[in-house]
């Protein structure tokens, strides 16, 4: 019965969102009200119906029917509870019902909040109501999750254990909120290009924001899932998916940025117009690079094209029809900004260009070698060393630039009394560069000037809100002060542990010890240990300090009987500026056992500083509410 | 049940040891140093998206030992790059080589950099011309 309630909803559900995009479309009429309310009830109802499928097939997952093909396929009876829901998204089917969950959160949010006016929301629910028209019309004809299996199996095929576990549990929703998040973003932008409303980006403001925050916890996560996970210690590998979810993000915050300056002056208009769009985009192409199996080979994605071509047909047609639309009407919105050289706008003009440059860098040296093999069938590898030598340099130049932005005031700025005003935090920096190069080995530049960047941005950051004069001033700097400073905090995490990290990789029987990075580790052998769903040899390594012992820890390996995987569960423990991580291997002889031990130095702050980004983010967003609620007081808008 | 789990845990357990250099490593740090620098910089070629250094596949066994002997025979780094790509192919590099299939990979980042600092500059410039004109339109 499920299945069936879950798929007759899917049907209701494209059915509602075909009504979404007509209503939705004939409400940019000003006289077309009744249009308009239909368009708010159908965004309503979709939300409803989506909500409702998504419902049963976490219901089927939890309850193990597996006659459902998905649900065979990807569970498992003995499945803790949590990742029988969080496998829901662990595959495809699940993963793109999903997808068009978050897009109905956020229509139907469009709906409430009724910014920007009757007509521009409703132009924006057109636009939403044709990408779920286009998500559901996939999922139905390629990917419907509530395929019966004739009979069911007795037990489930379980789900990749790499993926059970709790970081990847809440990942996906969380980088789900900012990828259609950016969805909303892109509604009003074409709703404004069809209205030509010029005054869309306020009003889309708080979803830009909701999907910036949700983009740069969900990557966090993600990068801090594989740091614990996979047993490297290493935090980012500039692999393609991870490249996939980057790219939206430099691109959505270039869009924040710029959407400020079009905001408060007028602009930077159709640049802001074409972020908008091209933030989305991109988020449609991660989606399409993750879900098409074209990463893991080129070929595979032509032996079974139809999901993929699918989802590069929905590409070419948001993304062209976009720009079609944008290169017919934004000439008519555009307007010429007029200000000085130093100004807020120069400063965001310049984050745009940087920000483009690097979301232009990992966009090439992710998809260029898949290119490449198509066009040419020549394999080449763009690792981790392509990426040292082109974005962090660009990147890195972005960062020392940044402080001066905020100081700057919009149409003529002073940047003689910046400099005079930011000077303690360049002499902090300079200390800290000079400390570095006195007192830490190796000594490099690259070290020293990491180093000193990252204290010019939490030093400059602190002096800035310390010069606001007024409480509401201060307020109001918040947010980008913390933004700012919490990339400061993610520079000395990433700086720290590639310049200090320590690893030791060694063969240790009962008894034996190991040393690293000051600490003595004893290996106390390894004990067989039962979990729910999986067998593990479960290591005791004793960790000494100066003789004393200071942490008992068990890295284990597990084996999935029901999935056939085995999986390395590392050992933590961290001092906030310090992480030890241990990872158990294989066992090499009887009882005896590879074991890799890392000390990574200040690793913790990468994340930290990822959440103190969001902070600020929360901290616009309340801002935001408050300024645009006092306003709307102010000048409220006639009644229809 | 039990029974079977644990024999497949003991068999995961006596299968064959795999992805250590530990007995292979070379006596002279420096250049087990050198090994280590190199492994960073290959690829798997049966895991993607790990370097020889973190992969336990037993090619990347394999090729840690091979470049280890070439270090201990006397070869460049450039050398035992050159070998493994003359039978891997470009593939093996996680740094692509500067060379005519590559020129847009390494020329589009800056290319786009200097690009856009162009526009910008052109932006800047009619901005500041229309707020002359906008001063000068004052009383």
């Amino acid at each position: 019965m499920t299945g069936e309630i879950g798929e007759l909803a899917l049907c209701l559900s494209l059915a509602l969102s075909l009504v979404m995009t007509a209503s939705g479309f004939a409400g940019t009429r000003a006289e077309a009200a009744v249009a308009r309310s239909v368009a708010n009830g159908a965004a309503n109802g979709l939300l409803v119906f989506v909500a409702l499928a998504f419902g049963a097939l976490v219901y089927a997952s939890i309850v193990s029917d597996f006659s459902l093909l998905n649900v065979a396929q990807n569970s498992h009876t003995l499945k803790p509870l949590i990742y029988k829901i969080s496998g829901v998204w662990g595959n495809h089917e699940g993963s793109m019902l999903l997808w068009v969950l978050v897009l109905a959160i956020y229509s139907a949010a469009i709906a409430a909040s009724k910014r920007g006016g009757a007509r521009l929301t409703s132009a924006a629910l057109g636009v939403q109501g044709l990408l779920a028209l286009a998500f559901l019309a996939f999922i139905l004809l390629t990917s419907n999750p509530f395929v019966r299996l004739d009979p069911p199996p007795f037990e489930g095929a379980g789900l990749n254990p790499l993926l059970q576990d709790f970081g990847l549990a809440v990942h996906p929703p969380m980088l789900y909120a900012g990828y259609v998040g950016l969805s909303a973003t892109f509604a009003y932008a074409a709703a404004a290009l069809i209205i030509k409303e010029r005054d869309w980006a306020r009003a889309a403001r708080p979803f830009m924001l909701t999907a910036w925050i949700a983009l740069t916890l969900g990557i966090a996560l993600g990068s801090w899932w594989a740091y614990y996970e996979l047993g490297w210690g290493g935090f980012w590998f500039w692999d393609p998916v991870e490249n996939a979810s980057l790219m939206p993000w430099l691109v959505a915050t270039a869009l924040l940025h710029s959407a400020l300056a079009t905001e408060r002056t007028g602009a930077f208009r159709s640049w802001t117009l074409l972020l908008a769009i091209a933030s989305f985009s991109l988020s449609l192409i991660g989606t399409f690079l993750v879900r098409s199996g074209v990463l893991s080979s080129v070929h595979s994605f032509a032996n079974d094209p139809e999901r993929g071509v699918f989802i590069l047909a929905m590409i070419v047609g948001a993304i062209g029809g976009a720009l079609a639309l944008f290169a017919w009407r934004a000439p008519s919105l555009q307007s010429g900004a007029s200000f000085e050289p130093a100004s807020r706008e120069t400063a965001l003009l310049l984050n745009n260009v940087f920000l483009a440059a690097a979301a232009a860098t990992v966009f090439v040296g992710t998809l260029y070698p898949l290119a490449l093999d198509a066009l040419t069938g020549t394999k080449i590898s763009v690792g981790p060393p392509y990426f040292a030598i082109t974005f962090a340099p660009i990147f890195i130049a972005l960062l020392v630039l940044v402080p001066f932005g905020p100081r700057l005031s919009w149409r003529k700025g002073d940047l003689v009394a910046s400099f005079r005003l930011l000077a303690p935090a360049l002499g902090i920096a300079l200390v800290v560069a000079i400390a570095i190069l006195a007192f830490t080995a190796p000594r490099t530049l690259f070290g020293a000037g990491a180093f000193a960047v990252a204290a010019w941005l939490i030093a400059s950051s602190i002096v800035d809100l310390r010069a606001r004069g007024s409480q509401a001033l201060k307020t109001r700097a918040l947010a980008s002060m913390l933004a700012h400073a919490g990339l400061g905090v993610t520079l000395l995490g990433v700086a720290g542990t590639t310049l200090w990290r320590s690893e030791a990789l060694e063969v240790l029987g009962p008894g034996e010890t190991t040393a690293i990075a000051g600490y003595t580790l004893r290996f106390d052998g390894v004990k067989a240990v039962k979990g729910p769903n999986y067998d593990a040899a479960r290591a005791t390594i004793t960790v000494l300090a100066d003789g004393r012992t200071i942490a008992v820890m068990h890295p284990e390996k597990r084996i999935y009987p029901a999935e056939g995987q085995d999986t390395v569960e590392t050992a933590i423990r961290t001092t906030v500026i310090s992480d030890l991580y241990l990872a158990l291997g294989d066992e090499r002889e009887k009882g005896r056992w590879v074991v890799r031990a890392y000390v990574n130095p200040l690793a913790p702050l990468i994340w930290l500083g990822a959440l103190v980004m969001a902070l600020g983010g929360f901290a616009a967003l309340w801002s935001h509410v408050r300024i645009t609620r006092a306003s709307d007081v102010a000048v409220a808008e006639p009644a229809e | 049940m039990r029974q079977l789990l644990l024999a497949l845990l003991f068999l995961a357990a006596v299968a064959p040891a795999q992805g250590l250099p530990a007995p292979d490593t070379l006596s002279n740090p420096v250049e087990e140093a050198r090994a280590r620098h190199l492994q960073k910089e290959l690829r798997c070629l049966v895991c993607q998206g790990e370097s020889l250094d973190e992969s336990n596949a037993s090619l990347a066994v394999d090729l840690r030992r091979l470049i280890r002997a070439r270090i201990e025979a006397g070869d460049s780094d450039d050398a035992i790059k050159d070998f493994l790509v003359s039978r891997y192919g470009d593939f093996i590099l996680m740094q692509p080589r500067f060379e005519t299939h590559t020129y847009a990979l390494w020329l589009t980042p800056f290319g786009v950099l200097i690009l856009g600092a162009g526009i910008a500059t052109w932006v800047v410039i009619q901005a500041k011309r229309r707020q002359q004109g906008r001063d000068r339109g004052r009383p």
